[in-house]
């Protein structure tokens, strides 16, 4: 137990976390940068610090301006007004084929009539890299991409999976300052999908390149990135660690776009001290919580509460600071886990999480039955945005 | 094998024995057989009434002494010779002139592109002979194209482009034209443009992309427009004798004066049955490519 501490505190030493550091350049900054096709808005205003070595998301729905941003690091489209700068240089004059930037496309855009060897040499023979040098990189990155077997093969006589490798091996292969993954895991299945991110995390540590990935699941974003940005309208609503973004959302935009929820709408009470209420329903008492600043009386807030977070009882727990009686109106049963969901005398419906540890048939709740809800006052966030 | 899958197998194959086949073993026939001053001018003829006598008298009359003559009279072979220097330069120049083309009308916007393919087939609803002969105005010495660069003051005195190779080059390029733009935009238009985004990003300017990622990956299409021009363009007759002079040397014209200034159907059929052995070869290339192109996008 003691030497799992002295661990952890030693790990907590050397997180790696430049966006805190001060002292630490960025390696690519926006500054007020807005892109515009004709009447439309793609980015607004935005203004955002990718550092060195991180594993960056850009996370929104489709249309959020998140492929745009990423667009214009790679130089197929400029900024209609603001700055981006790569390593304090304006990077708005420099042709895609200038840049220290290599992309990975989202179709894998690999050359049909070229083997997988001369795919990933394409970038390596532009240069002025001499030919031994060139074979030398190409089985370098065979190697790290496990593709040693398929050099001689074009990409269609490969698997998705192979052709996805692929891509990523040719645009690592001019070793860049920068690489830019647009949707890369987005046409594999989910079980491949999986192993493919922890690849792509292992290759992005020991390459030590920075990663700028581009994606529309929540899942992957939180999986592989350092920091996730949320994107929403063009607009970056949140910026943050994956944990802080789940546990600590600052938007119910965020909160509701990130996981599963609980969002309760409702008028703040007086602080005293940590805590505040928040009336939410006739006849219902008032849910504590904890907000990160003070809120003024009367203001209009969204309780947000992960449903892991909410306890399911058959009797009402006691030393909870709140509890709610309802009823099971359904239950999804997940494997692993289940959501329960609680009608609340008001009609209010609740989604709480149980883990399944015992066999099914031997489950403590059933439809219909009555039971309580739980949470501390510290378990759910509150927002005002 | 059941009856639906055999009569399905069987119709093609009636097509091309009913079209080519049958047609092909008269004129192999033919050229077997020598001339004579008849209906139809030449013997043997198949005759029944002779019995089993008659057929083996009718076989041991034929014989490839027509063959034989087409090597001794070098006209023959310099006139295939010639035929095909024409036929490869005139694909060549074809695609110089069909590439960009098809290249623009692929990089035109989406809602263009079938006008501009209307525009390319367009003069297919015009006889084909109408539009030859019209060549001859603009062509010739008091031709439209002569009377402008007159007027422009470019030349002093009138081009003898008429009844020269050259006219035959641009008979062929404006005729065969459509023939190489739709295979070849066929090929540009299915183009990933991703492709040469990351051709880009890989480090090639916009002009090394092309050679190196728009040009290979479009190389079907221009194999597919090559065959159909010059496959075609081999065997010419209408444009060679309509503009060509008369030093212009094509077998399609020698075919055509065997047949019909000489009426030796026998000679003129041993023409055509070689001219067509010559073409089995880029036929056969030609599918081939066909093939590859087929198995590249499984």
């Amino acid at each position: 137990m003691l030497s799992g501490v002295a661990m952890d505190t030693a790990a907590q030493g050397r997180v790696f976390a430049p966006w805190n550091d001060p002292d630490e350049e960025p390696l690519i900054q926006f500054r007020s940068v807005t892109k515009r096709f004709g009447s439309f808005t793609a980015i607004d205003n935005l203004t955002l610090d990718i550092y060195a070595r991180e594993f960056f998301a850009l996370l929104g729905p489709s249309g959020c301006g998140k492929t745009t941003l990423m667009r214009m690091l790679a130089g197929f489209e400029t900024a209609t007004e603001g700055t981006i700068l790569l390593e304090g240089e304006d990077i708005a004059g420099v042709p895609p084929n200038k840049r220290a930037v290599n992309m990975m496309f989202q179709s894998y855009a690999l050359f049909p009539h070229l083997s997988v060897y001369d795919n990933i040499a394409f970038g390596l023979k532009r240069s002025s890299m001499s030919k031994p040098d060139i074979a030398a990189r190409v089985d370098e990155m065979l190697r790290l991409t496990r593709l040693e077997r398929f050099a001689r093969r074009k990409p269609h006589q490969i698997s998705g999976g192979q052709r996805q490798r692929v891509a990523l091996a040719r645009s690592l292969a001019k070793a860049p300052k920068l690489l830019l993954l647009d949707e890369p895991l987005g046409a594999l299945d989910k079980k491949l999908r999986q192993d493919t991110q922890f690849e792509l995390m292992d290759i992005q540590e020991r390459t030590g390149t920075t990663f700028v990935i581009v994606t529309h699941d929540q899942e992957e974003a939180m999986t592989v990135a350092s920091r996730v940005a949320v994107m929403d309208d063009g607009r970056i609503v949140q910026v943050a660690t994956p944990a802080e973004i789940y546990e600590t959302p600052n938007s119910v935009y965020v909160a509701d776009f990130i996981g599963d929820v609980n969002i309760i709408e409702g008028n703040a009470s007086r602080q005293q001290g940590e805590t505040i209420r928040i009336h939410w329903a006739e006849g219902q008492e008032p849910i504590v919580g904890t907000p990160s600043a003070p809120i003024a009386e009367g203001t209009r807030v969204h309780f947000a509460i992960r449903p892991e977070k909410v306890t399911i009882t058959a009797q009402k727990p006691a030393g909870r600071a709140n509890a709610f009686a309802g009823k099971v109106h359904d239950i999804a049963y997940l494997g692993n886990i289940s959501t329960y969901h609680v009608k609340l005398a008001n009609g209010q419906i609740l989604k709480a999480q149980a883990a399944n540890n015992q066999r099914i048939d031997r489950r403590s709740f059933n439809w219909e039955d009555p039971v309580w809800l739980s949470w501390t006052d510290t378990a759910g966030v509150v927002l005002t945005g | 094998m059941n009856i639906r899958r055999l009569v399905l197998i069987a119709v093609p194959y009636l097509w091309l024995v009913a079209l080519f086949l049958i047609p092909f073993v008269i004129v192999v026939k033919i050229s077997l057989s020598d001339t004579a001053l008849a209906i139809p001018p030449y013997v043997p003829t198949f005759d029944l009434s002779g019995g089993w006598d008659g057929v083996k008298s009718y076989f041991s009359q034929l014989d490839f002494d027509n063959f034989t003559f087409l090597t001794e009279d070098d006209l023959y072979w310099r006139a295939y010779l010639s035929s095909l220097k024409i036929a490869v330069i005139a694909t060549v120049a074809t695609l110089l002139a069909a590439y960009p083309i098809a290249y623009g009308m692929a990089r035109a916007a989406p809602e263009w592109r079938p006008t501009l393919m209307m525009l390319v087939i367009l003069p297919f609803w015009t006889s084909f002979l109408i539009r030859v002969y019209s060549w001859i105005g603009i062509l010739s010495q008091e031709g439209y194209l002569n009377q402008l660069l007159l007027g422009l003051g470019l030349i002093d005195q009138p081009l003898k482009i008429l009844n020269t190779n050259l006219a035959v080059y641009i008979g062929i390029v404006y005729t065969y034209l459509p023939f190489m733009i739709l295979p070849i935009y066929a090929t540009l238009e299915k183009l990933d443009q991703s492709l040469l985004e990351a051709a880009e990003d890989l480090g090639c300017s916009r002009l090394s992309a092309f050679w190196l990622v728009t040009l290979p990956l479009s190389r079907p299409g221009i194999v597919a427009g090559c065959f159909l021009v010059f496959i075609p363009a081999i065997g010419e007759f209408v444009i060679p004798s309509l503009l060509g002079g008369s030093r212009t040397l094509m077998i399609g014209k020698v075919l055509w004066e065997e047949f019909f200034s000489n009426r030796d159907w026998p000679v003129a059929s041993a023409v055509a049955v070689v001219l067509l052995l010559l073409l089995i070869v880029p036929i056969m290339l030609f599918q081939r490519n066909q093939q590859k192109q087929q198995e590249a996008e499984l």
